[in-house]
C-alpha cells in the first residue's frame, strides 16, 4: 500500500512534476481551444447542409453524408497519422507549428463528424409545427432556421455537445503520438526520469478539473433557462 | 379584389398525400369582409384546405386566386404571399424560447424589415388591444391556453394580413378558455377581416358566418348562409353530420 501511495501519490512528486506537466498542458489548452471553436462552427455548416430541401442541394447532402460516415468510422488515431502523413508528402521537415496544425486538423475532422450528428438530432427535435407557424408568417427558409430552429435546437444539445467537448479534450492527448510532448507525454517523460508515476496523476488532475466546472457550468445554464421560459412545476 | 369580385377563389383544389386523394376539386369564392366557416369531422380537409391556402401545402391541380393574384403559378414569392395571409393553429404553436413580444415582433422585423422600435411598439398595441400587455416580456409557457391562442391570433397579426385561417383555433382549450378567443375572433369579423375558418363550434359558426360550407371526404357537399346550413340543410350528409353534433351536445 505504502509503495502504492508513493508511486502514484507522492506529495513530493506532485510538487516536483507540476511545472513541467503545466507546460505540456498548456499546449492541451491551446489545441482544445482552437478546436473546440472550430468544431462548433463548422459541425453546425454540415448540419444544416445536411438538413437542405430540394434537389438542387442533393449532391450537397451526399457530401455531407459521406464526410460523416468516414471520419465518424475511423479511429482518430489513424486519422492524426494519415493527416501527418498527407503532410509529409510536401515538407522535408516538420516543425512543431506544423505539428500542432496537423493534429488540429485530425482533432477537427474527426470531432465535427460526431458533432454534425449531435446538431442534426437536435434540429429533427424541433417539432415541424414550429417551422410551419414561421413559414406561414412569412419568413423564409434560412430565417425560419436562424430565428426559430436553431436556438431551439442547440439549447436542446447542449449536453451532449458537452459530452462530446469532453471526449475531445481527452483526445487532445493523442497528439503526443505525432511528437508533441503535451501533459500526459510530460507526465510519462517525469515518470521515465524518477520511476514515479506522481506525474502522471498530477496530468489526470489537470484535465478532470477542466471538464467539472464545464460541466457544473453546463447545468446552471440549463436550470436558468427552465427557471425563465418554463411554468413553475410543483 | 379579383375580376370575380372575389377576394379569395378556389377552383377546383385537388391535393394528394401520395395515392391518397384528400381534397377533390374544391370550388370556394370569399368576398372581401366575409367569414367562412368550414364544418365536417375530423379528416374531411378543412385543416388541408387552409393550409393549401396560404401555400404550406403544394396542390396538385387547380387554381387559388387571391386579392386578384394567382398563386398557384409558378413564379409566385411564398414568404410576401404569407405575409399578407394569417394563419392560426389548433395547437397555437408559439416559439417557446422567445416572449411573447419577441414572438409578435419576429415576423415584422425579419420579414418586413420594420424597425426594432416601430415593430415592438406596434406589437404592444396590439397586445393592449387583447388586454395582455402585461404579459408582453413572459414566455409563452407561462400563459394560459387561451392566452397562448390569443397571442397566436395577435402574431398572425402584425403582418398586417388582408386575410386569416383559423384552423379549428378552440379545439385544444379548455370550455372556460374558448370564450375570450372567440370574443377576439368576433372583434376581427366586426372589424371587416376576411376569414375562412376551419371550427367545431356551430354556434360561433352560425353567429359570425357569412357562409358556412360543409365538407366530407375532401368533397364541399354544400354550402350556404347559415340560417340554412344549420336549420335546414339540404343535404342527408349534412342532416347526419349535424345530427351526431347535435348528439354531443356541441350545438
Amino acid at each position: 500500500m505504502g509503495q502504492f501511495l508513493h508511486t502514484f501519490f507522492s506529495p513530493f512528486d506532485f510538487l516536483r512534476a507540476t511545472p513541467q506537466i503545466w507546460s505540456g498542458f498548456k499546449l492541451n489548452l491551446e489545441l482544445m481551444i482552437v478546436a473546440e471553436a472550430l468544431v462548433l462552427v463548422l459541425a453546425l455548416l454540415i448540419a444544416i447542409v445536411r438538413g437542405l430541401p430540394g434537389r438542387a442541394a442533393a449532391p450537397a447532402r451526399a457530401a455531407a453524408i459521406v464526410y460523416t460516415d468516414i471520419f465518424r468510422g475511423t479511429p482518430l488515431v489513424l486519422v492524426i497519422y494519415l493527416v501527418l502523413g498527407f503532410a509529409t508528402l510536401n515538407y522535408v521537415g516538420l516543425s512543431s507549428g506544423t505539428l500542432f496544425r496537423n493534429g488540429l486538423i485530425a482533432l477537427v475532422l474527426v470531432y465535427t463528424a460526431y458533432v454534425t450528428e449531435v446538431y442534426r438530432a437536435g434540429i429533427e427535435s424541433v417539432h415541424p409545427s414550429q417551422r410551419m407557424a414561421a413559414r406561414s408568417l412569412g419568413l423564409s427558409y434560412m430565417q425560419t432556421m436562424r430565428y426559430v430552429v436553431l436556438p431551439q435546437a442547440i439549447r436542446r444539445v447542449i449536453p451532449p455537445l458537452l459530452n462530446d467537448f469532453i471526449g475531445l479534450q481527452k483526445d487532445t492527448a493523442l497528439i503526443t503520438l505525432i511528437g508533441l510532448t503535451e501533459a500526459a507525454a510530460q507526465g510519462f517523460q517525469y515518470a521515465s526520469d524518477t520511476f514515479n508515476y506522481s506525474g502522471m496523476t498530477v496530468a489526470a488532475v489537470f484535465f478532470i478539473f477542466l471538464t467539472i466546472p464545464l460541466a457544473r457550468f453546463t447545468d446552471h445554464i440549463i436550470r436558468e433557462r427552465e427557471r425563465r421560459e418554463r411554468a413553475q412545476v410543483v | 379584389m379579383s375580376e370575380s369580385g372575389h377576394f379569395v377563389s378556389l377552383q377546383g383544389v385537388t391535393k394528394r398525400f401520395g395515392d391518397l386523394e384528400v381534397l377533390h376539386g374544391i370550388d370556394l369564392d370569399v368576398p372581401e369582409h366575409n367569414v367562412v366557416c368550414l364544418i365536417g369531422a375530423s379528416g374531411s380537409g378543412k385543416s388541408t384546405l387552409l393550409r393549401c391556402i396560404n401555400l404550406l401545402e403544394k396542390i396538385d391541380a387547380g387554381t387559388i386566386v387571391i386579392d386578384g393574384q394567382t398563386i398557384t403559378g409558378t413564379k409566385v414569392d411564398v414568404n410576401t404571399l404569407r405575409q399578407k395571409i394569417g394563419i392560426v393553429f389548433q395547437a397555437y404553436n408559439l416559439f417557446p424560447h422567445m416572449t411573447v413580444l419577441q414572438n409578435v415582433t419576429l415576423a415584422p422585423r425579419k420579414a418586413l424589415g420594420i424597425s426594432r422600435d416601430k415593430a415592438e411598439a406596434h406589437a404592444r398595441a396590439l397586445l393592449r388591444q387583447i388586454r395582455l400587455e402585461d404579459k408582453a416580456d413572459e414566455f409563452p409557457d407561462r400563459l394560459s391556453g387561451g392566452q397562448q391562442q390569443r397571442v397566436a391570433i395577435v402574431r398572425a397579426l402584425a403582418t398586417g394580413p388582408k386575410l386569416m385561417l383559423l384552423d379549428e383555433i378552440t379545439s385544444a382549450l379548455d370550455p372556460q378558455l374558448i370564450g375570450e378567443v372567440l370574443e377576439l375572433v368576433r372583434e376581427l369579423a366586426d372589424s371587416g377581416m376576411t376569414m375562412i375558418l376551419a371550427t367545431h363550434e356551430m354556434g360561433f359558426a352560425r353567429e359570425v358566418a357569412n357562409k358556412v360550407c360543409f365538407l366530407d371526404a375532401g368533397v364541399i357537399h354544400e354550402e350556404g348562409p347559415p340560417e340554412q346550413i344549420f336549420s335546414a340543410p339540404q343535404e342527408a350528409r349534412t342532416r347526419e353530420f349535424l345530427g351526431r353534433v347535435l348528439e354531443a351536445g356541441r350545438m
